[in-house]
């Protein structure tokens, strides 16, 4: 294997010839560079997509200083290379390495991906492959690293049940040192094996037997030990455990109370998307838009305090220099503090040229005032989502706010200075026709003329109209995909409405995407050979515009004999098996199909923070709030949970 | 106050185009908690200037900039708050005040100097035939990005500097003005070797004083 000394004198030949060489050059303030002979374990740590995105994830920095807090191990940081930057590296050998150490990945005793997206698994297939790593999980041996991936994806993780050795389900700050612990296991009998002749009783800890191990671990799903049997119809019968130590149901891990979040954020030298400290004020939503996976795999709410968030934004911005500050949650409106919040962040921070962001804010004219707050000018635009336009459709989707509300905090918005406010939409939704599409041009419409009256001809509207994919563990997990046919007359009707506006700027999702998100997302573990084949004809980097391949996959899909409409356009059974059945993010099955039923009825649930329905969180993560009391959580004290549970009608498929 | 930093650029950053470099001495600046001076306007920008931009690639031994303070601060102590505030690749060689009233450190620059390490190499008798040529010919057209222009007189020295190991080094010191300014890989491209075989450092900027 390459010394980083040789992989720095190849790189020093090629890196002028691509774009953007600070990609892959390391060299960051507050990057963590321990010795590397000082430690047992080492872990590289990778986001699939190219550095100027991956650079800003919260999660893998979490992970990253978890990690590199103990003594006993350390972890580096590895990104997708862009296509030009791949091409010289296959052409002159180099494999893919570490920016801390310039050490191949191969190196590495622990590689963990973060999949927040579907469309990233190719670049994780072919990030193994550049790293000279075996692509699937049974062709590795003794000498590879352990490779582990979590994220978002991970409630579905069948499609890459080939690829990766264990899967994170939930929350990683605790379940990384349980995992780190037994590689230094796995690392100690190796060494033993080494220098002890073989017939040691201690030498015998293999893979094998560290995957056995993170099988026991909570929410840890270690694919290899369950097995898959389908249907005539070419459904899921059942995914079962093969060997004891693995559980009938994988369930998420979360932690009781929020860790201090992390502070010395690495500090790009080039220019990437977002450039920014991100201090995460709450986890979960309580508001249950039956569309958003986020807000129902996340739960339950917990909150950090004031006081802790805003000492935190104060040291990582003294530690970075960053000249904004992103104040992250689902639904910033619902942190019960905001106010004061926001109060102390402009108070912290006045006169020290920051820009603070303040995310999904509700539309209501509270959130035009905290904005202001924290604004020194409203050169920026003030985005609101409201999601869908007519009352039928936000009913369905449980995101009602009356089109009254709108206009008068989108009059108020334009009224007070800020001249664009971005509406985020999505087409798509169960059941929508084009009526329900029709009332996203007029309120659009609407929005623009209203805003004219108060604020004159120089408004303007950015409406991003992307399209709804069903996602897994969601109330909609059972729904049909919207057709190709459908979604571009949708498409079309929005842009003869809208054009001829100029003031109004429309973007919209190309169904291709929209479609490839779909399959890889309700995908089982077949979907797996359909993801390598497409990969080693090509595919990759399926969320860039330059990299996508459709045909491609098309093609993968008919060389297994596997047809894409059964994954996306087939309503599920009411009784269907899903391929996550056996992992369980603790908002359980009935709960979600009481809530896809209601959805048809055009019932809404309103924040659960006032009125608890019963999900399944409090019972699953009862001990563990006991254990932990504090204001921290936000679940409404039930008096009997077990008796409200057991009014629930008995549903099918449970 | 105005103040003159000269520092290093090595390493990693050496892959740090100029525009970055900018951003990263403003956060830098920023995370030291300096008083840096805003212009005026709806898009205030710190006050800092780069006295010459220092092609992709390049490691530096004396970059220069001026950065101007609302307050006055010892030298000693922004040299020492600056040392902690910055990536590993880049270094503070010196800090000194200068007088305000000078006139922008981009139009005081003249020349640059270069060390050029060759890493194939390249017989020394015949190098050296090369550089006499050049610098013997009245002028030497070259033609940069559609554009033909004289490469000569950009060119205040080059010469070649056999080390003891068998290595070989050029020297060179190229104009650096607003308008005129050499550059090494195109003295390299006329001197017939390719810009990917050697290593280039700048070594000092001179400028009017």
């Amino acid at each position: 294997m390459f010394t980083p000394e040789q992989i720095e004198a190849k790189l020093e030949r090629i890196l002028l010839k691509v774009e953007r060489p600070g990609r892959y050059v390391g060299g960051e303030l507050n990057a963590t560079i321990k010795d590397w002979d000082s430690v047992t374990a080492r872990a590289a740590f990778i986001f699939p997509d190219i550095y100027d995105i991956g650079i800003s994830n919260v999660g893998l920095k979490v992970l990253y200083d978890q990690v590199n807090q103990r003594e006993d191990a350390l972890a580096q940081r590895a990104y997708a290379p862009w296509l030009d930057m791949e091409t010289l590296m296959r052409q002159h050998g180099i494999p893919l390495y570490a920016l801390e150490s310039k050490r191949p990945l191969a190196c590495f005793d622990l590689i963990g991906f973060t999949l927040p997206y579907e469309t990233l698994y190719t670049n994780a297939l072919n990030i193994l492959d550049l790293a000279g790593i075996p692509i699937r999980s049974a062709d590795r041996d003794e000498s590879h690293p352990i490779v582990i991936a979590g994220g978002h994806s991970a409630t579905n993780p069948e499609p890459m049940h080939a690829f990766i050795d264990a899967f994170v389900v939930g929350e990683g700050e605790e379940v990384i040192h349980e995992i780190i612990d037994v590689i230094i296991k796995w690392k100690a009998c190796a060494e033993q094996r080494r220098s002890v002749e073989s017939g040691n009783p201690l030498s015998t800890f293999h893979r094998e037997d560290v995957l056995r191990e993170f099988a026991k671990l909570p929410g840890v799903y270690v694919p290899r030990f369950y097995q898959t049997t389908y249907m005539e119809d070419g459904t899921v019968a059942a995914t079962e455990p093969v060997i004891p130590e693995a559980p009938r149901l994988v369930k998420k891990r979360i932690v009781a109370k929020l860790p201090p979040p992390p502070i010395k954020f690495i500090v790009p030298n080039i220019d990437v998307v977002h450039n920014r400290v991100s201090v995460e004020i709450m986890r979960g939503c309580t508001r249950g838009c039956r569309f958003c996976q986020a807000g129902m795999i996340t739960r339950p709410v917990r909150e950090r305090s004031v006081q802790e968030v805003v000492d935190a934004a104060d040291a990582a911005v003294r530690s970075t220099g960053f000249e904004e500050l992103a104040l992250m949650s689902l639904s910033s409106s619902d942190y019960t503090y905001i106010k004061d919040l926001v109060d102390a962040i402009s108070k912290r921070f006045e006169g020290r040229k920051l820009t603070v962001s303040l995310p999904s804010l509700r539309i209501e004219s509270v959130s035009i005032e905290l904005m202001e707050k924290l604004k020194q000018h409203r050169s920026g635009g003030f985005t609101l989502a409201p999601e869908a336009a007519s009352e039928r459709m936000r009913r369905i989707i449980n995101k009602f706010i009356p089109d009254e509300d709108i206009i008068k905090t989108t009059n108020e918005i334009y009224s007070r200075g800020w001249t664009t406010i971005k509406l985020y939409f999505m087409i798509g939704h169960p059941s929508e026709t084009l009526e329900d599409v029709q009332a996203i041009a007029d309120l659009c419409k609407r929005v623009i003329a209203e805003g004219r009256k108060v604020a004159g001809w120089k408004v303007k509207l950015n409406a991003g109209v992307s399209t709804f994919v069903p996602k897994p563990q969601t109330p909609f997990q059972w729904v049909s995909c919207d057709t190709r046919a459908n979604i571009l007359e949708k498409q079309a009707l929005l842009k003869r409405e809208l054009f001829k506006d100029r003031n109004i700027k429309l973007s919209w999702t190309k169904p291709d995407d929209t479609l490839i998100e779909a399959w890889l997302s309700r995908g089982d573990r077949r979907i797996a050979e359909v993801i390598y084949t497409a990969w080693k004809n090509g595919a990759k980097f399926d969320a860039w515009e330059e990299g996508r391949k459709f045909d491609t996959w098309i093609a993968a899909f008919e060389e297994h004999g596997l047809d894409p409409a059964f994954y996306t356009y087939r309503q599920r059974r009411t009784d269907e098996v899903f391929p996550w059945e056996h992992i369980t993010t603790a908002v359980r099955k009935n709960f979600l199909f009481q809530d896809f039923r209601m959805s048809l009825e055009g019932q809404i649930r309103v924040d659960c923070r006032l009125n608890c329905y019963a999900c399944g969180i409090l019972p699953t993560f009862a001990n563990l709030r006991r254990d932990n009391p504090g204001e921290g959580w936000k679940c409404p004290e039930v008096k009997s949970p077990t008796k409200k549970m057991e009014m629930e009608l008995p549903l099918v498929g449970d | 106050m105005r103040i003159r930093i000269t520092f290093t650029k090595q390493g990693a950053l050496r892959y740090i185009g100029h525009l970055d470099l900018h951003r990263l001495w403003e956060r830098a600046m920023r995370r030291a908690e300096l008083p840096l001076s805003y212009s005026q306007g709806f898009h205030p920008q710190p006050k800092i200037s780069l006295a010459a931009a220092l092609p992709l690639g390049f490691s530096s031994r004396a970059e220069v900039m001026d950065v101007r303070l609302n307050e006055e601060i010892a030298v000693e102590d922004l040299s020492a708050r600056l040392k902690d505030s910055l990536p590993p690749d880049i270094k503070v060689v010196q800090v000194r005040t200068v007088d305000e009233k000078l006139p922008a450190l981009q139009t005081q620059t003249l020349s640059a100097a270069y060390d050029v390490h060759l890493t194939e190499p390249v017989a020394g008798s015949e190098l050296k035939r090369r550089v006499e040529g050049l610098m013997m010919s009245e002028s030497l057209i070259r033609e940069r990005r559609g554009k033909s222009y004289d490469l000569r007189p950009l060119v205040e020295m080059l010469s070649v500097v056999g080390m003891a190991d068998g290595s070989s080094w050029l020297k060179m010191t190229l104009a650096a003005r607003e308008g005129a300014t050499g550059r090494p890989e195109e003295v390299l491209g006329a001197l017939g070797i390719e810009a990917d075989t050697a290593r280039v450092e700048r070594t000092r900027l001179i400028f009017k004083e």
